[in-house]
């Protein structure tokens, strides 16, 4: 049986599941609940400072977009940090961490911008016997209009300068959290590095609008007849949180620092897939808010199935396995050439293929009297529309030519030499092949 | 009172729960979101297989997609542009004949699109809305006799509506919908749906409806013809098939066809008298209707006998299935010999003979099996009566492929012409004769 137990930053945990700050973790009785379902750790939801809570609104704070049968595909909140006291918040974290030894837990914390306050907070976090602390520089809504949030994770300099106090005045790993709502995230990733972070966790939530009342045209959620954006997250957001993910794992100056991943991760396979693109463990919120905390179970028989499957013996055996194979598009072998071919035996004959590649391709699937479909390899160039729009899983697949075989569509030899776009002929600037 | 078990006629024997549960809707309809689940099932396929075995052609990818984005009167309008009584083959297509079966879901899984409930879904949104989607164009003057209002009829009529001419329905019967308000089974046609459906399209307005008004008793072919500009025939087949055996003529040995339109049209099913052991003879949808309505009234036991296998038999699988599920049993490969009477001249036994096909044509073995019946009914099928001097094509009324007869100026469509007797393809047939007769009145 395939080890599961994750060492990130030195803390260790049973599984490399987390759940990221956000309802979930926001309160003793919900954590202590989570860690029985048998949550590997959690990040408990964003501290503010002392004083006077921050306020919710009193109206729907997410909406949601669906996919078939109302599957909750993308989740959209306009909620605040925790809106209990930080007194009550740190004194159920010691309780915690007391009776679960075992488990992660690490405290976020949002205060704002100046020395001070990071110096009054971080003694107190300190006490409560937390793990570590993750900087939430994400929040895209209500706390970065007052300076914090993602306010400070769209400056590289603040998140820099903040880390950098975290550092000095904590003495325990400190994760800086990302905002994705930037351009090139290596550059927040960077900054926390410079600024002594010993993991950055990404990604927060994504800005967005999930929908309009057309009726009383107002955003979703709606609150007496106005919205507001609010942070996206869920199933939708994966392919975004990945990329960046993987962003951060291969550019040069930011390579091997650690991450944690977040952004839609629903199921074991998710998880594997952050962790192949180098995440060192993930973290869980929307999953777990539809459909509640037993999901762990799926995720650890499912992730420790497949490692035994692929002889894994720990989460360290794979992780970051698929960072050198995430590349840029010019290094793309070009000299790879690839035809679909359609299974008849699966084909049930709907059609999509055909108008699909008809109507937006490259009028390369052949459609005959009695609705047998074929690929006219003169004209596949391979694009993988087909296979995408097809409802058959594996009825349609991309098969590669052999080197020396002849490409009826160009009528040239399949090299079996690598050759990219820096070398091509049609390349103004390309440089001359050794 | 009676029960299950009182032997002969007899009336009540289910309480009126049972009854009133009994004939509830076949395929009930589907909740809004049941029904963009379903739709959501659809593949939107290229030049779909299921559009193309429709005989009204009805755009079913893009009628089911409209639904799926919360649409339904989108959908309907989709639907009735090309069948006006979508809400009725709804509910009485054999779809698993027809688009479901041609669905490539039904070849990919077994589990086809429900097609028919999300078309059910669609036109009941629609119809539920005051007044009617189309509207009538101005009138052109010209004056169509339509005869009898059937699907055929009532097709035809409303298209030609539509189109601006001016209609005459002439219906025998003393309410229009032919077979829909007279044969088809009573939970396929729940809360008088065939009545509504009726009014509902007459909504266009410019169709005139005369009822006790028969063909070839009350008025001739040749007045109709020479005083309107053209004449639809959408008469049905008003005869059935005599079984041709001996106690043919007990009283309770009845056509089925008449049976059902008692059924459909009784107000309170315990006061509609039932056999203890009912015997249908037939393969067809009318002997299946028979039997299942039967069990459902309280026959105790109820055959169907059928002479040839179960392959040959008219009724699809799913109905056979259907009526199995009731209850009925089904007998393959006899045929009716003799119905004998008790010494008090009431029905009490049929016996059946025992067929074989040896290739030569179907025979009867010689080997014989009686059944207990005290009521029989004979769904053996219905032939044209009407005789109104117009070439025939074998038993029915020949036509053109778009309805014209022999005569000029007659157009005819529905079960009085060749084809498969369903109410989709009278609907087909009386619409694209109306399209006919506006191009032949119009040029
Ligand atoms: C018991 C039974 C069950 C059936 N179940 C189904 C089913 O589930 N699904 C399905 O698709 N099909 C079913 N059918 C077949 C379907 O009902 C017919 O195919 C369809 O009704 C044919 O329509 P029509 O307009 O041609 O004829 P009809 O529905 O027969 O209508 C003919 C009309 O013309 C009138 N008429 C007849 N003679 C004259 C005259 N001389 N003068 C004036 N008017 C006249 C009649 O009164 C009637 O109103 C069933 C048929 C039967 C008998
Ligand atoms: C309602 C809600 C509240 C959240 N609150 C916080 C928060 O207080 N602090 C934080 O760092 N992230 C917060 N997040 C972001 C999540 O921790 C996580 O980064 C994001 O939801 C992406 O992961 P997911 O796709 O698994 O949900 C919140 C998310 C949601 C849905
Ligand atoms: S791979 Fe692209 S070009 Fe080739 S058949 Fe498929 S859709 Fe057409
Ligand atoms: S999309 Fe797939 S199933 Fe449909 S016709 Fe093409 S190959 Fe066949
Ligand atoms: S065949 Fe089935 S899946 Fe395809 S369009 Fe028709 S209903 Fe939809």
């Amino acid at each position: 049986m395939a080890d599961l137990t994750t060492d990130f930053l030195g803390i260790t945990s049973p599984n490399p599941f987390w759940l990221a700050s956000a309802p979930p973790t926001d309160k003793e009785y919900n954590v202590r609940r989570a860690f029985e379902a048998g949550w590997g750790g959690v990040v408990w939801k964003t501290l503010g400072a002392e004083g006077p809570p921050v306020v919710n609104v009193n109206g729907p704070r997410y909406g949601a977009i669906y996919g078939a049968d109302r599957r909750l595909l993308g989740l959209n909140n306009i909620e605040l940090i925790t809106d209990r006291p930080l007194e009550t918040n740190l004194e159920e974290m010691a309780r915690v961490k007391a009776d679960y030894p075992d488990r992660a837990l690490i405290a976020s914390i949002m205060v704002p911008c100046e020395e001070q306050a990071w110096k009054d907070i971080l003694p107190r976090v300190a006490e409560t016997n937390a793990d570590g602390i993750e900087l939430n520089f994400g929040c895209p809504h209500g706390m970065s209009e007052r300076g914090m949030g993602a306010a400070v994770g769209q400056v590289p300099e603040y998140i820099e300068m903040v880390t950098r106090w975290c550092k000095q005045y904590y003495d325990k790993p400190v994760i800086v959290k990302l905002t994705p709502n930037i351009t090139d995230v290596r550059k927040p990733a960077l900054a926390a590095k410079n600024g002594g972070a010993d993991a950055v966790s990404l990604i927060n939530t994504i800005n967005s609008i999930t929908s309009v009342n057309l009726d009383t045209m107002s955003p979703e959620p709606s609150i007496d007849g106005k919205g507001s954006h609010g942070g996206y997250c869920g199933p939708a957001v994966k392919p975004i949180a990945m990329s960046m993910v993987s962003e951060i794992a291969r550019h040069e100056p930011t390579r091997g620092l650690p991450i944690s991943g977040i952004g839609g991760i629903t199921t074991w396979r998710d998880a594997a897939e952050f962790m192949a693109l180098g995440a060192g463990n993930v973290q869980v919120c929307t999953a777990v808010m539809t459909y509640g905390f037993k999901i762990v179970q799926e995720m650890i028989s499912g992730l420790s199935q497949w490692m035994d499957e692929k002889g894994h013996r720990n989460t360290a055996d794979f992780i970051g396995m698929a960072v050198p194979n995430v590349t840029d598009w010019q290094y793309l072998n070009l000299n790879y050439v690839a035809k679909a071919k359609i299974n008849q035996d699966a084909c049930i004959s709907c059609g999509r293929c055909y108008a699909a590649c008809e109507d937006t391709s490259h009028q390369a699937i052949a459609m005959s009297e009695d609705r047998t479909f074929t690929v006219i390899d003169e004209e596949c160039v391979a694009c993988n529309l087909c296979v995408d729009v097809c409802p058959v899983q594996g009825c349609i697949t991309m098969e590669a030519m052999e080197p020396g075989t002849i490409d009826p569509r160009t009528g040239k030899v399949v090299e079996k030499e690598y050759a990219n776009w820096t070398t091509h002929p049609n390349n103004p600037g390309a440089v001359a092949a050794e | 009172m009676a029960d299950v078990m009182t032997p002969g006629l007899a009336v009540g024997r289910l309480a009126a729960e049972e009854l009133a549960a009994n004939f509830e809707d076949l395929h009930p309809a589907l909740t809004p979101h049941e029904a963009v689940v379903a739709a959501d099932r659809c593949y939107f396929c290229h030049d779909a297989p299921c559009v193309t075995v429709c005989p009204t052609d009805i755009d079913i990818p893009l009628f089911i997609r409209q639904i799926s984005t919360g649409t339904p009167e989108a959908a309907a309008r989709t639907i009735f542009e090309q069948n006006i009584l979508g809400g009725m083959c709804a509910r009485v297509c054999p779809t698993e004949d027809l688009c479901e079966g041609a669905c490539v879901r039904e070849l990919a899984e077994g589990k086809p699109v429900e097609i028919g409930r999300l078309q059910r879904h669609a036109t009941d949104t629609l119809m539920a809305r005051q007044g009617h989607p189309f509207a009538r164009a101005e009138s052109t003057g010209k004056r169509v006799a339509v005869i009898g209002a059937g699907p055929a009829g009532l097709a035809c009529a409303h298209r030609l509506g539509v189109l601006g001419h001016d209609v005459v329905l002439l219906e025998a019967k003393g309410k229009a919908g032919g077979l829909n308000e007279f044969g088809i089974a009573a939970y396929k046609a729940t809360d008088d749906i065939a009545a509504r459906e009726v009014e509902w399209l007459m909504g266009v307005g410019g169709i005139e409806l005369h009822t006790g008004q028969i063909l070839g008793e009350s008025f001739q072919l040749e007045e109709v013809a020479g005083s309107f500009d053209a004449v639809f025939l959408g008469v049905g087949l008003g005869g059935v098939n005599a079984l041709g055996v001996t106690g043919e003529d007990l009283d309770d040995v009845v056509d089925a066809v008449r049976f059902i339109a008692h059924l459909r049209q009784s107000k309170d099913m315990s006061e509609l008298p039932i056999g203890r052991n009912v015997v249908v003879i037939g393969g067809g949808m009318t002997a299946i209707d028979a039997a299942v309505q039967s069990k459902l009234l309280g026959a105790q036991s109820v055959t169907v006998a059928y002479r040839r296998g179960r392959d040959q038999m008219g009724a699809s699988r799913y109905e056979q299935d259907l009526a199995a599920s009731r209850g009925v049993n089904l007998m393959f490969n006899v045929q009716p010999k003799e119905a004998h009477a008790d010494e008090d001249e009431y029905l009490a036994e049929i016996e059946l003979e025992y067929t074989a096909d040896d290739g030569t044509g179907l025979k009867g073995t010689g080997e014989t099996v009686r059944l207990p019946a005290d009521q029989l009914f004979s769904a053996i099928g219905q032939t044209l009566t009407l005789d109104a001097g117009l070439e025939l094509d074998g038993r029915k009324i020949a036509v053109g492929p778009t309805g014209r007869t022999s005569r000029e100026g007659v157009w005819a469509g529905g079960d009085c012409t060749p084809g498969d007797d369903l109410t989709v393809v009278a609907v087909a047939e009386g619409r694209d004769a109306a399209m006919d007769i506006h191009r032949a009145l119009m040029a």
